[in-house]
């Protein structure tokens, strides 16, 4: 199942990564407002995440040899649903209910709520331990299925996360790979100035893990550091640390400053979708 | 807790604040490890059935079903929100963890892992949690007087206050027969032997009379059952007819049988629990009397709003009033 990246499936994905950011930008419209630069700063790894690494059937979310995502950043819920629509699990026709009343798509990712979501997130450092969780759970069924999970750099400043750091390598979880989204924004500001967490890579590899990091909006990058994630041999949990740009994609966007939760003016989403198409022709 | 002297001069042993502490009375009979025990014969012949603990297995009985089945055991290292969170995880991918550590840590530490990534999403995991209550001396670290009112408070979650060893070998099967989060209050070590003479069966969701009496109901649940039944032998000495009404699953609550005991004309109510007065057993009856505009006179009897005291549980039972003595003292003068 492991491909190798090529320039044959490259285009591809950005195609994929693109529309993966017009879903969330179409989402984002129907609210006026959302965690949209998170979106666009992790569509690439999500569009590598669904369309190269991970195994999944798109008419059957709960297929038991699915490969599991659990996304730990529930705010990001519009980024991955946008994924979910491109992978064909929620039909393209329910972005338009996004944050509404009885809405299969919440605004916080939620488990019961969603196909293909599965964990409840929001309340942050949730992620990693089910993770521990379920890669456990995953070995003792001797299951090749691996667990993939997302969650943010702010998450860092939570201790659970370091638990499930140090019980990941502890159980030598090597069918678990975790992506860290460092975009450096929190709610309250820069991630590093609110709890500083680096030298990130050598933390985390001191905590036993085998770690790589990356451009996050680098496609040829993340397909390297998915694919060596998965072949890698050693008996360790494996982490991408993913450097990304908020709002990455939509130049205004990138450039506004504060864009933990931003909002959008109603005439700027077509802006924003306009300058998507231009700046992203593969 | 008195020992005979040897000499009249011998100083009284004296007591101490230890954390762990039996709850049986000195020659009361006693079972050891009723929860672990239990669990590894549940697990003979369940194969989904898988121990977790955070540094504590020794102290929940759970190291018996790690000695039985060792490549079921997983010991998370003193981490309780992991503990919580894994436990999720594996119950998503199909096991049925029995997770255990004290229950201030579950109730108080690990309460949003537990809302979040079990209850939320309506996982099939069973938590059970030694030290409820004040079953330790060791101060307010270790005493889960809200552990009730918490866990009550929570969606989807079924609670349990078991009172003896005979009752909890029967608890074990029972919640994994329901398929969904609960919380079970656990007793540890030599846990006091009392049910098995009442023909007592559990039966999850449902309350039991344990015995009649025309002068004043005892709605109780866990270790305060048993102390209910000693005050109900020592009031009849004065005769003083007590019923006890056993309330082993806190929720979903019994309301038909709470309803049907409290509703007969001319008793008072006392509401006997081994937990903060605040949320717990007595204010779920009051509120459900309430509702069904039943108005008996109503007592409670359970841990006051504070902060409560280090010192040996004999001590500290009698001065919240929660031992057999204080229980029979208090509805004898309820009853003046």
């Amino acid at each position: 199942m492991m491909a190798t990246p090529t320039l044959a499936n490259a285009p591809t994905l950005a195609q994929r990564a693109r529309n993966i950011r017009r879903n969330a930008l179409l989402m984002g419209e129907v609210q006026g407002q959302g965690y949209i630069a998170q979106a666009l700063d992790i569509a690439d790894v999500l569009a590598v995440a669904y369309f190269h690494a991970m195994r999944f059937r798109a008419e059957d979310p709960a297929w038991e040899g699915r490969d599991r995502f659990l996304l730990s950043n529930g705010h990001y819920a519009i980024a991955l649903y946008a994924a979910l629509i491109e992978a064909g699990i929620i039909p393209e026709t329910e972005l338009e209910s996004y944050g509404f009343d009885d809405s299969r798509l919440p605004m916080s990712g939620m488990a019961s709520y969603t196909p293909g979501m599965e964990m409840s997130g929001g309340s942050l450092g949730l992620g990693l331990a089910i993770a521990v969780g379920m890669a456990l759970g995953l070995k003792r069924k001797r299951s090749a299925s691996r667990i993939f999970t997302l969650f943010s750099d702010g998450e860092l400043d939570e201790g659970s996360k370091w638990e499930a750091i140090m019980s990941a390598a502890h159980h030598q979880l090597d069918n678990l790979i975790a992506i860290v989204d460092v975009n450096n924004q929190q709610a309250d500001g820069p991630s590093k100035q609110m709890l500083g967490f680096e030298p990130l890579v050598d933390k985390l590899a001191a905590f036993g893990w085998f770690v790589q990091r990356v451009d996050g909006n680098d496609l040829g990058a993340v397909v390297g550091a998915f694919d060596a994630a998965m072949a890698h041999s050693e008996p360790k949990p494996r982490m991408i640390v993913a450097d990304t740009l908020m709002g990455k994609g939509v130049p205004f966007l990138e450039q506004r400053e504060k864009n933990h939760f931003i909002r959008v003016e109603p005439h700027e989403w077509q802006l924003a979708l306009s300058a998507l198409d231009a700046g992203e022709q593969p | 807790m008195k020992s005979a002297g040897p000499t009249p001069s011998a100083k009284p042993r004296p007591t101490t604040s230890a954390m762990i502490a039996s709850i049986a009375a000195e020659g009361q009979r006693t079972r050891p490890a009723p929860f672990g025990n239990a669990l590894v014969e549940l697990a003979r012949s369940r194969e989904d059935v898988l121990g977790m603990t955070a540094d504590l297995g020794k102290y929940t009985d759970l190291h018996i079903f790690a000695q039985a089945f060792p490549d079921r055991y997983y010991q998370m290292g003193m981490a309780e929100q992991l503990l919580f969170g894994a436990a999720s995880g594996l119950a998503a991918e199909g096991f049925m963890p029995f997770a255990t550590t004290y229950a201030v840590f579950a109730s108080r530490r690990a309460y949003d892992f537990i809302h979040q990534t079990i209850a939320e999403e309506d996982r099939n995991v069973k938590i059970a949690c030694a030290l409820p209550g004040l079953t330790s001396g060791y101060g307010p670290s270790h005493q889960a007087a809200e552990d009730l009112a918490l866990f009550r408070a929570m969606p989807n979650m079924t609670v349990i206050d078991p009172c003896d060893a005979h009752e909890m070998e029967q608890i074990v099967p029972a919640i994994a027969a329901h398929r969904g989060p609960v919380y079970m209050r656990l007793l540890r070590g030599q846990v006091p032997l009392v049910l098995d003479e009442y023909n007592y069966r559990f039966e999850l969701g449902k309350a039991a009379l344990l015995r009649d009496g025309a002068d004043v109901l005892i709605v109780s649940s866990g270790i305060m059952t048993m102390r209910a039944l000693e005050a109900a032998k020592a009031l009849s000495d004065d005769r003083v007819n007590a019923a006890v009404l056993h309330v082993p699953t806190i929720k979903p609550l019994d309301a038909e049988a709470i309803l049907r005991e409290a509703g007969k004309p001319g008793r008072l109510v006392v509401v006997a629990e081994n937990h903060t007065v605040i949320g717990g057993l007595g204010e779920a009856v009051a509120a459900l009397l309430m509702r069904a505009g039943i108005h008996p006179a109503f007592r409670q009897i359970g841990l006051p709003d504070e902060f409560l005291a280090a010192g040996a549980l004999p001590t500290l039972h009698d001065r919240y009033g929660i031992s057999t003595a204080e229980v029979t003292r208090q509805i004898k003068e309820w009853l003046r």
